[in-house]
């Protein structure tokens, strides 16, 4: 009854070609936006901001990283953490390096290095498919933290390879409280998912899906394997680059070669399977799941009170049961949920 | 029926209130804490301990009256997690007044935040060494002892056993090291007195876990070194007493960091711990003050490790000497800014700053040198800097140094200095005491 599109007509390719073509789903998103950009920063509590949102938004990019290369170009990989790495440290050496660069900048510069590291880490994509790819991405992982640990240059030559991240000012304004640094963090991810959003829906896009569904077949009919396969490594890396950054410098506030390590690989992959494997809602949806229902779990059962080794295992169980109660009713992640629960309504009440 | 329900309603309002004024004079403290997750034996024990203390200053009446109140938040020792749980401890119960994360990810991860939001932390016997000059580090206390203070005590002891640090020269020594930067942090003090002494410094690492190290030993056994550092965490360390003991390597030349000299590093050896060194900030052995949580705080109920045997154990005391300092530090600040009511951060900040344990003091709690005497001031926010080496009969841990060992403080100072001026020159710090 509120979701259909009755006497909604389209009459141009513009209108039929639109992002999002049913004028309740505009609304919904301008109204998200508007609420996360105007109402949040000033009603939020810094702990929302700082411990919740601002990490939520930070994966999401990543995991939105890991859905360009996985979900829409069909390349497994298991090296999003080492990317996130390069774009961090690269972004510390240029404000480190480079007097008076601006932070934007050097963010953007961060992740054309990580879009560097991950052509060269995606020649093997040439070559080999599916679960030997991701063994061999695998390798970006241990040789990128790897140099971290070894070459000092690269950390600043502080003694113990933690550095701490430098102010964000931009254009003379700091962003050093939790509302700015949200909403710095906001816009970045909002403006990244939005070209996101455009680029697999281009023909760019189209080559992918075309790669991962038959990549013969897709050579046959004249797509060029190596300049699609490397340049989705490189949209990818450059996105869990900017995303390594972000976290660096507006959450964790240092950068550490450690906190890059495989785990945070495999939680940027459960989020994509979680979320929905070649959607860009999915990797909020999936971003969210595993961000925010551990520390939900955790405050649900601080507030019953109980002891906090119970609690700590609890949580773990309660999370695992999740995933896979999940995984066995919708395989294909939470954002085809959503979308079949959106088909649903629009039939509503008249399903068939 | 009515008047029943009225009446409950009555009571529960009442007790409301009631909470309410007692919490008006409660003492916040934040323990961001972990207890599942692969370092959770040094967690559950270290944690157990702060909270057996306060449970026990509770039961007798609290610091001048005042109780101290808690909450803990399992961090799975992730620097992520941590943040997280710092932000939503900060504000809880009207504000925490001090946080004690226990690990360097996540000390490092909110050390920008504690001088805004004026919360002291203390790092008690973790990095960052350099924090030790409270004038760039107002709010953060390396309490007791740091890693720097550490490796040179090290190297006096090592010299000592040779009769005098000047008999180490030409000798070889091996730090065999977690690759983090856990590891690394005594790098600079180790090869400042490699240059001084004359002795040769390999340095070999070992990647994390470091549950193999065959190639390390290979290399150690070739090497022939005249002694062994091991700076190991977790799983690292018992793998390499067994290792050691593979490779016929006497474990009386292997002289472990304070966290790789707990019950729970050399029980899973077994045999081949015998004869294994280690260092530590507290002598082992049994205090009035365990005997007084034994009996007040297990006896009630109250006491947080399951495992009863536990108590005394090298965590567990840790976790006491942190509850300890935490109380001495309250004490301190009330006597300055007015007893019988709670401190606020910055004037708990104070009071770890102008802490006075001496032995007198020491005697009064029941842990008459259960840990070196602390004496804190603005330029030294470690407080003593020294620490005993103690050793593993196969059964327990006995110390082997009746006396505390200092180590070279003036080249530690000078590190100390150097380091923390850059870092205040990177983040556009003026270096000054505060009042």
């Amino acid at each position: 009854m509120f979701y259909r599109e009755a006497g909604q007509f389209k009459t141009s390719y513009e209108a039929d070609g639109q992002i999002l073509p049913i004028r309740q789903d505009r609304i919904a998103l301008i109204a998200t936006i508007a609420l996360a950009l105007l109402v949040l920063p000033t009603f939020a509590t810094p702990y929302m901001l700082s411990a919740i949102l601002i990490p939520f938004l930070i994966f999401s990019l990543a995991a939105l990283g890991l859905n360009i290369l996985t979900g829409y170009a069909g390349q497994l990989s298991l090296g999003t953490a080492a990317f996130m790495a390069v774009g961090a440290f690269s972004a510390w050496n240029f404000v480190a390096r480079v007097p008076g660069i601006p932070m934007l900048l050097a963010f953007v510069l961060g992740g054309l290095c990580a879009a560097a590291v991950g052509i060269a880490f995606g020649l093997p994509s040439l070559r080999i498919r599916g679960f030997y790819l991701a063994a061999s991405t695998l390798a970006t992982q241990f040789f990128v933290v790897w140099c971290l640990t070894k070459i000092t240059w690269l950390t600043g030559g502080s003694a113990s390879g933690v550095i701490t991240a430098q102010k964000i000012e931009i254009l003379g304004y700091a962003f050093d409280t939790p509302e700015r640094k949200y909403v710095l963090v906001l816009v970045v991810v909002a403006l990244m998912a939005l070209l996101a959003k455009n680029m697999v829906r281009s023909n760019v896009g189209r080559s992918w899906m075309a790669v991962r569904d038959m990549d013969v077949a897709a050579e046959v009919i004249g797509f060029r394997l190596m300049r699609t396969k490397l340049l989705a490594f490189a949209v990818s890396s450059f996105y869990c680059g900017v995303a390594g950054a972000l976290y660096a410098f507006a959450y964790l506030g240092t950068v550490e070669p450690e906190a890059y390590n495989l785990d945070l690989s495999f939680r940027i992959l459960f989020m994509i399977i979680i979320g929905g494997v070649g959607s860009i809602l999915g990797s909020f949806l999936g971003a969210a799941f595993i961000v925010l229902l551990p520390v939900f779990l955790n405050i649900l059962a601080h507030s019953l009170s109980l002891p906090t080794s119970v609690a700590s295992n609890l949580e773990l169980m309660v999370f695992g049961s999740l995933i896979i109660f999940f995984l066995i009713v919708e395989p294909h992640g939470l954002a085809r949920l959503w979308q079949i629960g959106k088909e649903k309504l629009r039939l509503w009440p008249f399903p068939h | 029926m009515k008047a029943l329900k009225s009446l409950v309603i009555g009571a529960a309002l009442l007790g409301s209130l009631a909470s309410a004024a007692a919490q008006a004079q409660e003492q916040f403290v934040a323990l961001p804490s972990y207890r599942v997750g692969p370092y959770a034996s040094g967690g559950s024990g270290f944690y157990g301990g702060i909270i057996d203390y306060f449970n026990l200053v509770n039961a007798s009446g609290g610091v001048n009256g005042v109780k101290i109140a808690w909450e803990e938040c399992e961090t799975e020792y992730n620097p992520s997690r941590g943040v997280e749980c710092y932000e939503r401890l900060k504000t809880s119960h009207g504000g925490a007044t001090l946080v004690e994360p226990l690990s360097t990810g996540i000390a490092y991860g909110i050390l920008d935040r504690i001088p805004q939001d004026k919360i002291p932390m203390t790092m008690l016997g973790y990095g960052r060494s350099d924090a030790a000059n409270g004038k760039v580090f107002p709010y953060v206390f390396p309490l007791i002892s740091s890693y720097w203070s550490q490796a040179a005590a090290m190297i006096k002891y090592l010299g000592d056993k040779n009769g005098g640090v000047a008999k180490l020269k030409g000798k070889k020594i091996v730090h065999l090291y977690h690759d983090s930067a856990f590891g690394k942090e005594p790098l600079p003090v180790l090869e400042a007195l490699a240059a001084q002494h004359g002795f040769e410094l390999i340095k070999i690492p070992v990647a994390p876990p470091g549950s193999e190290q065959q190639a390390q030993w290979l290399q150690i056994r070739q090497a022939r070194p005249d002694h062994v550092i091991l700076w190991g965490w977790g799983v690292m360390n018992s793998v390499a007493i067994k290792t050691a003991q593979r490779n016929g390597f006497p474990r009386e030349k292997i002289l472990g960091v304070w966290w790789a000299g707990s019950e729970e590093d050399t029980v899973p050896s077994g045999d081949a711990a015998k004869g294994y060194t280690a260092m530590s900030f507290n002598t082992p052995g049994n205090y009035p003050v365990l005997d007084n949580i034994r009996k007040t705080v297990y006896a009630g109920g109250k006491g947080n490790l399951q495992d009863q045997s536990r108590i005394g154990s090298v965590y567990h005391m840790r976790g006491v000497t942190a509850g300890i300092l935490f109380v001495e530090a309250m004490r301190t600040a009330q006597a300055k800014f007015g007893k019988g009511k709670p401190v606020t951060g910055e004037q708990l900040r104070w009071g770890l700053e102008n802490l006075n344990i001496d032995a007198a003091r020491q005697k009064e709690i029941g842990a008459t040198n259960m840990f070196p005497t602390v004496k804190t001031s603005c330029e030294d926010h470690e407080g003593s800097g020294a620490v005993k080496v103690q050793q593993w009969d196969g059964k327990k841990w006995v110390p082997i140094t009746p006396n505390w060992i200092v180590g070279d403080r003036a080249l530690v100072r000078k590190l100390v200095e150097e380091s923390s001026n850059k870092y205040a020159e990177e983040k556009k710090i003026t270096p000054a005491c505060m009042k």
